[in-house]
């Protein structure tokens, strides 16, 4: 469905992406893994448009995402939701007004409707009675499962999320992993994630690719990636401070 | 000598890449008002936030002002036996001068820098970003409403400083230093012309679009986490403050 072709971005000078290729299947949960700042927000930001790329493609059912202007883009997003690192939920309006945001701006719904679909959806990440809270009064798996109503309030066909677990105690990682394996499940949206957490990889992804140094070094399922050869991978999955990664 | 052009260089360069973005950011701001549908309650929101609650230190500094002026003005004035002239002197410099540029001020340091922290904040927690990704442009949906807001609410709290500050000039010329409250309120009126206030809101005016737009541009751009929204709030009123005096200058002189 997404097809990422030689994508290569530079900050000030400093090459983060440095020819990544990668390609995304419809209705499948993808995982891309590496170590911290190898650039796993910047791969991400640059599929729905928050960057622009130096260099090379994101092909969406053959259509080059990096090409399109202000105008297309809006149209295109609507096909897309996501959820970030932190939620960035809306600090000025409550949990109902954050995840009914997107049908008040783009659809004619009435009050009414919208406060029912927000209801459903927040009883599908498993949040009751929260509607009226504000944003700075839940805990961060709440915050996490609001963003996740909100991210998918739409019914987008694609969803992004920046670091589902970051942050979250076990118990509430796992059950974020099932949260995303039961919301992906009912409408076959495909999901793409970027994470450091091994466990919730293993536990959701139907394919598995390693950034590291600007490229992806290793993909397949989690089968394969649990029995790899390659010496960097092994390190990162296994946790080593050991290894042909040098941590400074 | 050399590090000092390659200095003043790079701080030139850096005036008018921010002039630059500014520009282009106002611009765009001001496309976005001619669009439809129109966002009434973001416009809404954001005049309460920059007018409403700014009402009360408008007044304190309005009224304030006024007395103090009757005070000097009165020991001036005195020396040439002309005491009612107080009247007219507070009025015009109230009108012209101080009710637009302090109260313009006061709104940069109380709600610029509160918009700069808010907008700053949302971009460092990808507030910002999440809009986007929702397919809402961000500058019509936060930049348009509160340089709008400020562009109209400054000329109405000019007004009321305007007012509070004749009366406080009033009130210490007629009961504090003995003018007749006759002849004070006869001198206000002949001497305070339709064109004085205009003038005086005019520029006031353009504070609200100079103090919104610093506040949106540092706010909107911030970078590098909690220290990054602070800096955004101190260096938008800098911006502001500097701004506002700066266009006063060329204004009046404009206007003379
Ligand atoms: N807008 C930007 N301007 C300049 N540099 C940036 C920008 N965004 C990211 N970077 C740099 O790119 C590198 C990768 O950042 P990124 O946030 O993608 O890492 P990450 O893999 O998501 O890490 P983490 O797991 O900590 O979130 C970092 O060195 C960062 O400083
Ligand atoms: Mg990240």
């Amino acid at each position: 469905m997404i097809k990422i072709k030689d994508l290569k971005k530079s900050f000030n000078g400093k090459r983060v992406l440095d020819g990544v290729n990668l390609e995304i299947d419809k209705g499948k949960i993808t995982v891309i893994i590496g170590r911290s700042g190898e650039g796993k927000s910047v791969l991400i930001k640059h599929i729905i448009g928050l960057l622009k790329p130096d260099s090379g493609q994101v092909l969406l059912e053959g259509e080059d995402l990096t090409k399109l202007d202000e105008s297309e883009w809006n149209k295109t997003r609507r096909r897309f939701g996501m959820l970030f690192q932190g939620a960035a939920l809306f600090d000025s309006m409550t949990v109902a007004g954050n995840v009914g945001f997107p049908l008040r701006e783009h659809t004619n719904l009435d009050y009414k409707d919208i406060l029912e679909t927000v209801k459903d959806k927040l009883k599908r990440v498993g949040l009751v009675g929260v509607e009226n809270m504000m944003p700075a009064d839940l805990s961060g798996g709440m915050k996490k499962r609001v963003g996740l109503a909100r991210a998918i309030i739409m019914d987008p066909e694609i969803v992004l999320f920046d670091e589902p677990t970051t942050g979250l105690d076990p118990i509430m990682s796992d059950s974020i992993a099932d949260l995303m394996l039961d919301t992906q499940e009912q409408l076959k949206t495909t999901y793409i994630a970027i994470t450091h957490d091994i466990l919730l990889t293993y536990k959701i992804a139907d394919k598995i690719a390693m950034l590291h140094n600007g490229k992806i070094i290793e993909e397949g399922g989690s089968k394969d990636i649990k029995e790899t050869k390659n010496p960097v991978v092994r390190q990162f999955i296994e946790g080593n401070a050991e290894g042909p990664i040098r941590v400074y | 000598m050399r590090e000092f052009l390659e200095e003043t260089g790079r701080k030139t360069r850096t005036v008018v890449e921010i002039s630059g973005q500014i520009g282009l950011m106002l611009s765009q701001a001001l496309m976005w008002i001619f669009v439809p549908p129109y966002k009434w309650r973001n416009i809404i929101k954001q005049m309460e936030f920059v007018g409403v609650q700014s009402v009360f230190v408008v007044v304190l500094t309005g009224s304030f002002t006024g007395m103090v002026l009757a005070l000097q003005s009165f020991e001036a004035l005195k020396r040439f036996g002309a005491e009612s002239m107080v009247a007219p002197t507070v009025a015009l410099s109230v009108a012209r001068e101080l009710g637009p540029v302090l109260t313009g001020l006061m709104v940069a340091g109380r709600a610029g820098s509160a918009m700069a922290t808010e907008l700053a904040t949302m971009r460092v927690t990808e507030q910002i970003d999440a809009l986007t990704t929702m397919a809402i442009n961000p500058t019509r949906y936060l930049i348009t409403p509160r340089i709008l807001a400020g562009i109209l609410m400054l000329p109405i709290l000019t007004i009321i400083a305007d007012f509070v500050g004749i009366i406080g000039g009033y009130v210490i010329g007629v009961k504090m230093l003995g003018i007749n409250s006759g002849v004070y309120i006869a001198r206000t009126v002949d001497y305070l012309t339709f064109g004085d206030i205009m003038d005086g809101l005019i520029k006031s005016a353009v504070f609200g679009l100079i103090l919104t737009l610093s506040a949106c541009y540092y706010g909107f751009y911030a970078t590098g986490g909690a220290e990054g929204v602070g800096k955004a709030a101190t260096r938008s009123m800098v911006l502001g403050c500097v701004l506002i005096l700066a266009s006063d200058y060329v204004m009046t002189s404009m206007m003379y």
